[in-house]
C-alpha cells in the first residue's frame, strides 16, 4: 500500500467542549446563549447544538457548545468543522443544572478524569419515578457525588438553587457565576457580566444570582487547593435542619415546666435504657400533643410492657431495638388521623405562621387558606359516641342516605371567622375523641398488633421487632388508610405464615419494603406468591 | 401566539449583503428564502422547524414589503398543495414540515406535483426528526425521493452550506422541473452559526401577475396519457437535466487526501461527524483538513454516476456514511460501480450500523474499523487497538445505573391536561380499565407514569379513527383521545366524521388547550386569542356538531376534576348511538403563564390589588403516601424528607414554581384523598377594607389560637 511519507502539517488545536445537561423549562437555552455570545464576544468561534422537540417539556435534554479562538489575522468567514454531538471523553466542561442530570452526564461517560471539569447544582428536582413511589423513592445523591469524584477532573457542586431563589433568579445565572469562577473559559469576570447585561432580560437578578455563584464557587476552589483535590458539598434537602445521622430531629426528653408532663418525662427516664429515650422522647411529646397528659401514661403503659419483654429475651445485647421500634410505631398507632385531629393541626397559630412563610407573603399581605375536606360517613361515624356509631354502621340504608348529604367535597376558608369557629370547636372535641367509635376500633386493631409482636418475641425477637415495623404501613386518610390497612394485614397473614423459620424476620422485612414499593401491591403479591411457594 | 418571539430575528431577515447574520440554522434558511426571491411559504409547525414557522408569522412587515405570500398550512399536505403555484407559473415557492411524518402526509399532493413537474423552483424544506430527542418513528426520508423522483439535498450542517443549498435548491428545481427536498437535522436546525446574508429579493414574478394571466397545460396534469408520459419525462429528461446542473454547479464536494487508497463518501449532514471520527484518528484536523480523501453528497438523491466512478476508480476501498435504513446510496453505489466495472470494495453498513443515530462514537468506531481494515498503516497503533480503561468500568460510575432515574418529557406545571387525565383514572379505579387510543400531542405524555393512559398512536389526528374497528357492542366503550391541533389537522374528518358514520359506539376526547402547544403554541381554527390577518375562535363543537355527532359535552374548566370524571362516566354509560365525544377545553398554562404573567406584575408594580395563589401542603397533615403525586405528576407537587422521627417516608411538597391551577386540590376531593392540600390567596396590595377584614379576623382568630396555645402544653 502507499502511504505518502510526509502527512501534510495538521493544526493541533482542539476546540473546546461544552456540554449542558438540564431539564426541559428550566433555563438551559439562557445559559447556552450567554455562553455563544460571551465567547463571540472574545472573538472566538462558537457552535451550540440542542434537540428540543419534545424533550423541552420537563424532560432531561442535552445541549452543546464547542468553541475556539480564531487564528491571529484568520481571513474573514474562515471557520472551523465542529462536532454537533456530544464527543465523550473529550468534554472539557459539563455543567449539570440538577444533580441527577450531572448524574446522567458521567452515566454517558461526557464526564472523564483527564480533562472534565463538572460544575453541578447540588439541588434535587425529583422525577415522577421517585415521587410515585407509596414509599420513599427519592435516590441516592450520595451515589452521584462518589462518581462525580471518580470521573471528574474538578467538581464545583453545591445547592444553586437556594442561591438562585435568594438573588430572585433562576439556577442558570449561578452557574454562569460558578462557570467563570472556574476558569475553564479563559475570560475576565466582567466579560461574563456583560453579557448577561447585553442580554437584557432580568439582568439585575441575574447579576445577584451570578455573583452568588460566582463566591461561592471561588470560595470551594480555593478550599479544594487547599486540600489538594475537589470538593463539594451535599445539599441540603429542602427544609432540614441540623440533624442526627438518621436525618431526624427527636426532641430532648426533659422536663418542660409541665407538671403532668413533667412526671412522664421522669418517669420514662428512670424507666426506661438510655437508647430508646430519643424515640420515647418524640412519641411521648406527639401522643401527649395529640390528646393529653393521661394518654402518655397510657403510652408508657404499653412500652413498659414491651420493655419487660425486651429485658427477658436479651434486648439489652440488641440495643432494646423491640422497645424502641414499639417506641416509635406505639405513637404512631395512637395518634391517628381523625376529623379532630386534622380541625386541631388546621387552626394553629403555628400553622398560620408556617403557611405565611411557605408562600413567602409580606407582612402587611394578608394571606386566606381555603383546606380541600371531603368529608365521608364512614369518618363522620367514627367520630361519633361508639354506640351511635355502631348504630348507624348496622343500618345501611341509614348510612347509605346519611352518606349522601355528607359525602361532598367543602372548601373550607379556615381564615374566615364562620369557618375558623366551626373547626376550632371540632378541634376542642378531641377531649372526647376516647368514646368514639373510631378510637375503640383503632384501639382494637392496636391490641391485636401488639399482641402478634408479643407473641413472636420469646421464640423470633427479631421478627418480633419486625411486626412493630409493619405498622408502618398504615397511614393516610379515606381510601389511602384503608388500603394501607389492607396491606398492612397481607403483610400479617404472611408473617404468620413464616412464623418459626429462621429466616421469618427477613421475610418480614421484605414483605414490608414489597409493600411500599408500588401502589397497587403488585410488589406485595408477588412476595406472597413467593411465600406460598416454600411454606 | 407562538410561545417564543421572534421579534429580534425578524430584524436578522432584514441583513443586507455583507452584513454578517448570526443565529440557528433554521432561521438561516427563513432568510435564505428571501434572498433567493421567494413568492410564497407555506408550511406545518412541528420540532425541528417550527422556529421557520414562527419567525414568518412574526415578520409581516417584511414579507409585505417583499410581496411574498405566507401561508401557515392546515396540514403538510394543504402546504404541498400550495406548492401547486410552480406549476404553471414561474414562480417560487417553499414548504417546510416536520418528516418523515410531515412527508407521510403531504405525499399525495407532492406525487401529483412531481408527475407533473414545475415551472418555478419549488423547495420542500424538512426538518428530519431522527435520532436522539426525536419523538416520532425511525425512517428516512430519502425512500420519498426516490419513489417520486424528487430531489434530496442534505447539505453540510454549517450556516453557509444550507444557505448555499437553499439558492442552489430553487436553481436545481428550475433546471429539472422538478420539486426538490431540502433535509436538514435535528442539530442542524438548531445549531448556531454564522454567513455572510445578501440583499433580499422580491418575486420576479409575483401570484398578483399569475392570476391575472392564468395559463393551463392538460400536459401537467396527472390524467391518462400525460401521466404515462410524465414517467417517461421524469427518466428521460428531468433526470438528466438535474444531474447535468449538479455536476455543472458543483453541489457536491471532494476533498482530498494524501491517503489515495481509500477514500469516503459521506452524506453532507453527516459531514463533521466524519470529519470529527477522522480528527480523533489523526488523519484530519479541526480546519477541516483531511488525510482521506472524501466526496461529500450534498445532494443525496439523484446520484451522479461518473462523479461517484471518479472518486472510486483507482481506490483499494470506500467507506459509505450513510445513517439510517434501508442503505439506499450504498446499494446505489454498487451498482453504479458494477455497471462500470470499478472494482473498489465498498464499506459502509457493517462497520457502521445499519440502524440508530451516527453518535460520534459510532461514527468513530465505524471509520476505525474501515481504515483498520483497508489501510491498517494509516493507524498508530494506540489508536488501532485502544485499551485506555473507561471511567464506565469504575465501580462507582457503574452504580449510577440503579441511581440516576429516567426523566421523561411530561405535562407542564399547571398543565390543563393533566386534571383530565386524573380524572380517567379515577375513572378506571372505578368502572376498570378500558381501551384507550392515544393520538400526536403533549397528551400523549398520558401513556408515561404517572398516568399510564394509553395503548397506541396511529398518527396526527387519527387517534379515534385507530378505534374504528372496536365498534362491537360491549359494556366497555373504546375510548379515544385526539388534540385541538390533530382534531384541525386531520381529525375532524378522519376520526369524527368516520365515527358519526359507521355510527361508532365509542368515546372521544377532544383535549383543546386554545394552541397547537406541543410544536410551540401556535394558534389554531379554534384558538381563543383574535388573531390579526387569521380567522379563529371556531369553537370545535360546532365542527363535531356539524358533522353530525349528537352526543356531545363541552367542559369548559378542565381543572373541574369531579365534572370530567363524571362527564366520561357518563359518556361510558349512555346508549345514545354514535361517538360520545367530550371537548375539555383549558388554556395551556405555559401559553397562559407567558401571556399573563408580565400583566399580572405590571399590574402589582402600579399598586393594584391581585391576589396571588399558591398551593401548600400540610407537614403534619400528609403521611406520605404520594397518591396525589400518583394522580398529578406535577413538577411543582414534588417530595421532601421531614425531620419528623416517627414518619418514614417524605412528605408532599409544592413549590414556589406552582401556578394554582387547581389540580391538587380537585384531585384531593374528587379521589378523596387527604385534607392536606390548601390554597393559599395572598392579597397584594390590599385595600383599606383588606386590611381591616384581615385585623378583624385576626383579632378573634388570634385570641382564640392563643388560649388553645396557652392550654396546650409548650413543648421546646
Amino acid at each position: 500500500m502507499t502511504i505518502a511519507p510526509a502527512p501534510p502539517a495538521f493544526d493541533a488545536t482542539k476546540p473546546l467542549a461544552i456540554a449542558v445537561m438540564a431539564m426541559g423549562g428550566q433555563g438551559g437555552g439562557v445559559l447556552v446563549d450567554w455562553i455563544v455570545a460571551l465567547c463571540e464576544s472574545q472573538n472566538w468561534v462558537a457552535q451550540s447544538t440542542s434537540v428540543p422537540g419534545v424533550a423541552q417539556r420537563t424532560g432531561a435534554t442535552v445541549y452543546f457548545i464547542e468553541t475556539l479562538p480564531l487564528p491571529p489575522n484568520a481571513p474573514r468567514g474562515l471557520r472551523p468543522v465542529l462536532s454537533l454531538m456530544v464527543v465523550p471523553g473529550e468534554v472539557d466542561l459539563v455543567i449539570g443544572a440538577e444533580l441527577m442530570e450531572a448524574g446522567r452526564a458521567i452515566q454517558r461517560g461526557f464526564v472523564t478524569p483527564d480533562r472534565t471539569t463538572l460544575i453541578a447544582s447540588a439541588h434535587r428536582h425529583y422525577a415522577v419515578a421517585e415521587k410515585q413511589v407509596p414509599g420513599d423513592g427519592i435516590a441516592d445523591a450520595g451515589a452521584v457525588f462518589a462518581a462525580a469524584e471518580a470521573a471528574a477532573k474538578r467538581f464545583i457542586g453545591f445547592d444553586m438553587a437556594v442561591l438562585a431563589e435568594k438573588a430572585g433568579s433562576v439556577v442558570s445565572a449561578v452557574l454562569f457565576g460558578a462557570l467563570a469562577a472556574s476558569k475553564v473559559l479563559p475570560f475576565p469576570r466582567e466579560a461574563f457580566e456583560a453579557t448577561i447585561t447585553a442580554g437584557g432580560i432580568g439582568v439585575a437578578p441575574s447579576l445577584r444570582a451570578f455573583a452568588l455563584g460566582y463566591e461561592h464557587a471561588s470560595a470551594d476552589l480555593s478550599k479544594d487547593a487547599a486540600a489538594g483535590k475537589s470538593t463539594a458539598t451535599p445539599a441540603a434537602e429542602p427544609s432540614e435542619s441540623p440533624k442526627s445521622a438518621s436525618g431526624k430531629t427527636y426532641p430532648a426528653l426533659t422536663p418542660v415546666g409541665h407538671a403532668g408532663y413533667d412526671t412522664l418525662v421522669e418517669r420514662a427516664k428512670a424507666a426506661f435504657p438510655a437508647a430508646t429515650h430519643d424515640m420515647i422522647g418524640a412519641g411521648l411529646q406527639r401522643v401527649v400533643d395529640y390528646q393529653d397528659v393521661a394518654y402518655g401514661k397510657e403510652y408508657l403503659d404499653l412500652l413498659a410492657g414491651m420493655l419487660a419483654l425486651d429485658n427477658a429475651h436479651g434486648g439489652a445485647g440488641k440495643g432494646y431495638q423491640l422497645t424502641s421500634t414499639a417506641a416509635k410505631y406505639i405513637a404512631v398507632a395512637m395518634a391517628y388521623d381523625d376529623v379532630y385531629r386534622v380541625a386541631d393541626l388546621k387552626t394553629r397559630g403555628s400553622r398560620f405562621e408556617r403557611v405565611r412563610t411557605e408562600v413567602l407573603a409580606a407582612p402587611d399581605q394578608p394571606v386566606y387558606m381555603t383546606e380541600f375536606m371531603h368529608p365521608r360517613m364512614d369518618e363522620v361515624a367514627g367520630s361519633m359516641p361508639a354506640a351511635l356509631g355502631r348504630f348507624i354502621e348496622s343500618r345501611p340504608r341509614l348510612f347509605k342516605a346519611l352518606d349522601r348529604i355528607v359525602n361532598r367535597g367543602r372548601r373550607v376558608q379556615t381564615g374566615t371567622i364562620r369557618w375558623f369557629l366551626p373547626l376550632y370547636v371540632l378541634g376542642g372535641l378531641r377531649r372526647f375523641r376516647r368514646g368514639t367509635l373510631r378510637h375503640s376500633n383503632e384501639v382494637a386493631h392496636r391490641d391485636t398488633w401488639l399482641a402478634a409482636a408479643k407473641a413472636a418475641a420469646p421464640g423470633d425477637y427479631a421478627l418480633a421487632v419486625e411486626i412493630l415495623a409493619a405498622r408502618r404501613l398504615v397511614k393516610g386518610y379515606s381510601d389511602t388508610h384503608a388500603r394501607g390497612q389492607s396491606k398492612f394485614d397481607k403483610v400479617m397473614v404472611g408473617i404468620a405464615k413464616v412464623n418459626g423459620r429462621p429466616d421469618a424476620a427477613d421475610w418480614a422485612r421484605r414483605l414490608r419494603e414489597a409493600a411500599l414499593k408500588d401502589e397497587d401491591g403488585i410488589a406485595l403479591s408477588g412476595a406472597l406468591k413467593t411465600i406460598d411457594s416454600f411454606v | 401566539m407562538a410561545e417564543r418571539s421572534f421579534a429580534k430575528e425578524v430584524r436578522d431577515l432584514e441583513l443586507g449583503a455583507g452584513d454578517e447574520f448570526r443565529g440557528e440554522g433554521i432561521l438561516a434558511i427563513t432568510k435564505a428564502l428571501l434572498q433567493s426571491g421567494v413568492g410564497y411559504v407555506g408550511g406545518y409547525q412541528g420540532a425541528p422547524i417550527s422556529h421557520l414557522m414562527d419567525v414568518l408569522s412574526d415578520a409581516k412587515e417584511t414579507l409585505a414589503r417583499l410581496g411574498v405570500q405566507f401561508s401557515a398550512s392546515a396540514s403538510e399536505a394543504a402546504a404541498a398543495a400550495s406548492l401547486a403555484a410552480s406549476v404553471m407559473y414561474p414562480i417560487r415557492g417553499a414548504v417546510t414540515f416536520k418528516a418523515p411524518v410531515g412527508i407521510n402526509v403531504a405525499s399525495d399532493a407532492l406525487a401529483n406535483l412531481t408527475s407533473g413537474g414545475v415551472t418555478g423552483g419549488a423547495l420542500i424544506i424538512i426538518g428530519e426528526d431522527y435520532g436522539e430527542g426525536s419523538s416520532i418513528m425511525q425512517e428516512r426520508s430519502h425512500s420519498f425521493a426516490m419513489k417520486s423522483q424528487m430531489w434530496l439535498l442534505d447539505p453540510r450542517p454549517n450556516l453557509e452550506s444550507i444557505v448555499r443549498a437553499v439558492e442552489e435548491g430553487f436553481e436545481l428545481s428550475e433546471a429539472s422541473n422538478t420539486p426538490v427536498m431540502l433535509e436538514v437535522r435535528i442539530r442542524a436546525c438548531h445549531v448556531h452559526g454564522s454567513f455572510i446574508a445578501k440583499d433580499n429579493k422580491p418575486p420576479a414574478f409575483t401570484l398578483r401577475q399569475a392570476l391575472e394571466n392564468p395559463v393551463r397545460d392538460t400536459g401537467r396534469i396527472v390524467l391518462p396519457p400525460a401521466s404515462y408520459a410524465h414517467e417517461k419525462h421524469k427518466v428521460e429528461q428531468r433526470w438528466p437535466a438535474a444531474v447535468k446542473f449538479i455536476k455543472e454547479r458543483k453541489l457536491n464536494e471532494i476533498f482530498n487526501g494524501d491517503l489515495t487508497d481509500i477514500g469516503v463518501i459521506v452524506q453532507g449532514g453527516m459531514y463533521n461527524g466524519a470529519i470529527r471520527a477522522l480528527e480523533r484518528l489523526g488523519l484530519a484536523d479541526v480546519w477541516g483538513a483531511t488525510r482521506v480523501p472524501i466526496y461529500c453528497l450534498n445532494v443525496t438523491y439523484p446520484l451522479v454516476d461518473d462523479e461517484i466512478v471518479d472518486f472510486c476508480v483507482g481506490k483499494k476501498a470506500v467507506l459509505i456514511v450513510e445513517e439510517g435504513q434501508p442503505e439506499h446510496i450504498e446499494q446505489a453505489v454498487n451498482t453504479i460501480l458494477r455497471r462500470r466495472d470499478v472494482n473498489t470494495r465498498i464499506h459502509g453498513k457493517g462497520d457502521l450500523p445499519m440502524a440508530g443515530e451516527y453518535t460520534a462514537d459510532v461514527m468513530l468506531n465505524g471509520v476505525r474499523s474501515f481504515i483498520a481494515a483497508a489501510l491498517p498503516g494509516a493507524l498508530a497503533d494506540k489508536i488501532r487497538a485502544p485499551n485506555v480503561p473507561s471511567i464506565h468500568d469504575d465501580p462507582r460510575v457503574q452504580a449510577l445505573t440503579t441511581t440516576v432515574p429516567p426523566r421523561p418529557p411530561g405535562f407542564c406545571t399547571g398543565c390543563p391536561e393533566r386534571p383530565i387525565f386524573a380524572a380517567m383514572k379515577l375513572v378506571e379505579q372505578e368502572m376498570g380499565n378500558h381501551h384507550i387510543a392515544g393520538d400526536i400531542g403533549c397528551h400523549l405524555f398520558a401513556c408515561l407514569p404517572p398516568f399510564n393512559i394509553g395503548a397506541t398512536t396511529m398518527g396526527y389526528g387519527l387517534g379515534p379513527a385507530s378505534n374504528a374497528a372496536f365498534n362491537v357492542k360491549t359494556d366497555k366503550k373504546s375510548i379515544a383521545i385526539m388534540g385541538d391541533g390533530g382534531f384541525w389537522h386531520n381529525g375532524l374528518t378522519s376520526s369524527i366524521g368516520n365515527a358519526v358514520y359507521n355510527q361508532h359506539d365509542g368515546v372521544v376526547i377532544i383535549v383543546d388547550n386554545f394552541y397547537s402547544s406541543a410544536t410551540g403554541g401556535q394558534d389554531i381554527l379554534s384558538s381563543r386569542a383574535d388573531v390579526e390577518d387569521r380567522s379563529t375562535q371556531h369553537p370545535i363543537a360546532n365542527a363535531v356538531r356539524g358533522v353530525g355527532a349528537t352526543w356531545v359535552r363541552q367542559i369548559d374548566r378542565t381543572y373541574d376534576v369531579a365534572k370530567v370524571r363524571d362527564t366520561l362516566k357518563e359518556a361510558l354509560s349512555t346508549n345514545t348511538p354514535g361517538p360520545k365525544v367530550i371537548v375539555a377545553s383549558s388554556e395551556c398554562m405555559l401559553n397562559k403563564q407567558r401571556r399573563e404573567k408580565p400583566i399580572f406584575s405590571q399590574a402589582v408594580k402600579n399598586g393594584e390589588r391581585k391576589v396571588r395563589e399558591r398551593f401548600g401542603v400540610d407537614e403534619d397533615v400528609c403521611t406520605g403516601d404520594h397518591a396525589c403525586i400518583r394522580l398529578s405528576g406535577c413538577p411543582s407537587l414534588s417530595v421532601k424528607r421531614t425531620d419528623d422521627p416517627l414518619k418514614d417516608d417524605p412528605v408532599a411538597a409544592i413549590d414556589n414554581t406552582c401556578v394554582a391551577c387547581g389540580n391538587c386540590g380537585e384531585v384531593a376531593e374528587a379521589a378523596i384523598l387527604c385534607p392536606s392540600f390548601y390554597r393559599a390567596d395572598v392579597i397584594l396590595n390590599p385595600t383599606g377594607s383588606d386590611r381591616f377584614m384581615a385585623r378583624l379576623r385576626g383579632a378573634v382568630i388570634g385570641f382564640l389560637q392563643r388560649r388553645r396555645a396557652r392550654r396546650r402544653i409548650a413543648f421546646a
